[in-house]
């Protein structure tokens, strides 16, 4: 089944930042977001993940496929590379968090504590997080943050792999990845008005 | 759920946890009152059912505010929200293990705290029985507040002052079915009532804070 985001508006605090925003996401293919700092990509990410409702327009096909992955990577410094893992595997339902070690290269850390990684050790470990979800769809923010050459070499094959096998991925990042993508420049697609929506906002 | 529950006992019990935070709050509460009442064990006998209550709410609520605010700093919180658990059961096993780290220590602590302020001897059965049907109730509304404060900077002042009026009816029948019995009288009325409160909050407040939360996230 595909992604298929029609004519998508996404606000911040009740202020709309994009709008009209329509792609498709079919299995097997990527979809690269680029634009600049502030354009709203974090937003349009968060909307499709299902963490905040469209302003206008739909996102059809995501009920229970998306693995996000955010800036922060929701590790517990207190835990131990497995046990984070693990705790995220049962939490999706999986069992098996041997592949995801492998494939971002964690064998030799996992009974260190999250704590004690350095910051490309935790990013790593992040997105090995969606290998053990078993979802199909992988919406990544800025998955690339702070890590070094070979380790993005390695998020490449998983992501590759992922799609290799009928997934899909859609990802805010400004590095070339090596991975055959579509691109959408989300700076098109700026909200013109800045009129205040129905703000039902909590605290705003 | 049942990974949650665990990863949080264990969360709670490492280093920085805070699993003592209450607990020691509680005894310091508790030990200094005689101290500031002066030696009259007549009227620390009559007060004793009240401040053992008192000091257990104290202590409840001093914790609080670490209840969701961590996995919210860590981004824990949003990945959990796009996992297939329901937030209403997040919300509810959440507050589950905050009950078993911070109020069940207190209800098992309260008996020997009780020697401390010279409770009747007939009041530590129903004691323990009132705190025991009471806290969970103090964790679940505690939940509550944290969903609704979630995300805000420096937001245990508000998420106090929100959840304290909703804790005044446990206290009341808690406390008064503790005097009760530590006066040789029948506290079989509280306690009814102290239970249908806490029932009534553990079938309702898991989607009140659900609902919140969902707000929150955007």
């Amino acid at each position: 089944m595909e992604l298929k985001v029609t004519d998508l508006a996404v606000g911040r605090g009740g202020v709309p930042v994009l709008a009209g925003v329509s792609f498709a996401l079919g299995a097997g293919r990527a979809l690269v977001l680029r634009g600049p700092n502030g354009s709203g990509k974090t937003t349009l990410l968060r909307t499709v993940a299902g963490l905040q409702a469209p302003m206008a327009g739909s996102v059809a096909g995501a009920e229970d496929r998306i693995a996000y992955a955010a800036h922060a990577d929701g590790l517990k410094a207190a835990l131990t590379v497995s046990e984070n893992l693990q705790f995220w595997a049962s939490v999706f339902g999986q069992s098996d968090i041997a592949p995801a070690l492998a494939a971002f290269d964690l064998e030799g850390l996992v009974d260190r504590r999250a704590g004690q990684l350095s910051a490309g050790q935790k990013r790593r470990l992040g997105l090995a997080r969606l290998m053990v979800t078993g979802r199909d769809v992988w919406v990544l923010d800025e998955p690339t943050v702070s890590l070094d050459a070979a380790s993005v070499a390695l998020f490449a094959d998983a992501v590759r792999a992922h799609l290799a096998r009928g997934g899909a991925a859609l990802m805010a990042t400004h590095i070339e990845l090596g991975i055959e993508a579509d691109v959408l420049d989300v700076s098109g697609y700026r909200a013109a008005a800045t009129e205040m929506a129905s703000a039902d906002e909590a605290f705003l | 759920m049942r990974a949650l529950f665990f990863r949080d006992l264990a969360l709670a019990l490492r280093a920085g946890g805070g699993f003592g935070l209450g607990l020691a709050f509680f005894l310091i509460v508790v030990v200094l009152v005689p101290f500031s009442v002066g030696p009259q064990s007549a009227l620390l006998t009559q007060i004793a059912p009240g401040v053992l209550w008192l000091g257990a709410l104290l202590a409840c609520l001093l914790s609080l505010d670490r209840l969701l605010a961590v996995d919210w700093e860590d981004g824990a919180l949003d990945l959990l929200a796009t996992s297939p658990l329901p937030l209403e059961g997040i919300l509810a096993v959440k507050a589950a293990a905050h009950w078993v780290t911070t109020g069940l220590p207190l209800v098992l602590a309260a008996p020997v705290l009780g020697v401390l302020l010279n409770l009747a001897p007939g009041g530590y059965g129903v004691l323990v029985l009132s705190l025991a049907l009471g806290t969970p109730a103090l964790s679940m509304i505690g939940a509550f507040g944290a969903a609704l404060t979630v995300g805000i900077k420096r937001g245990g002042l508000l998420l106090s002052l929100l959840v304290l009026p909703l804790y005044v009816p446990t206290l009341i029948f808690g406390a008064e079915a503790a005097r009760r019995a530590a006066q040789g009288l029948d506290p079989a009325t509280p306690l009814l009532l102290l239970a249908g409160i806490t029932l009534a909050v553990l079938a309702a407040m898991p989607f009140a804070a659900g609902l919140v939360l969902r707000v929150n996230l955007r």
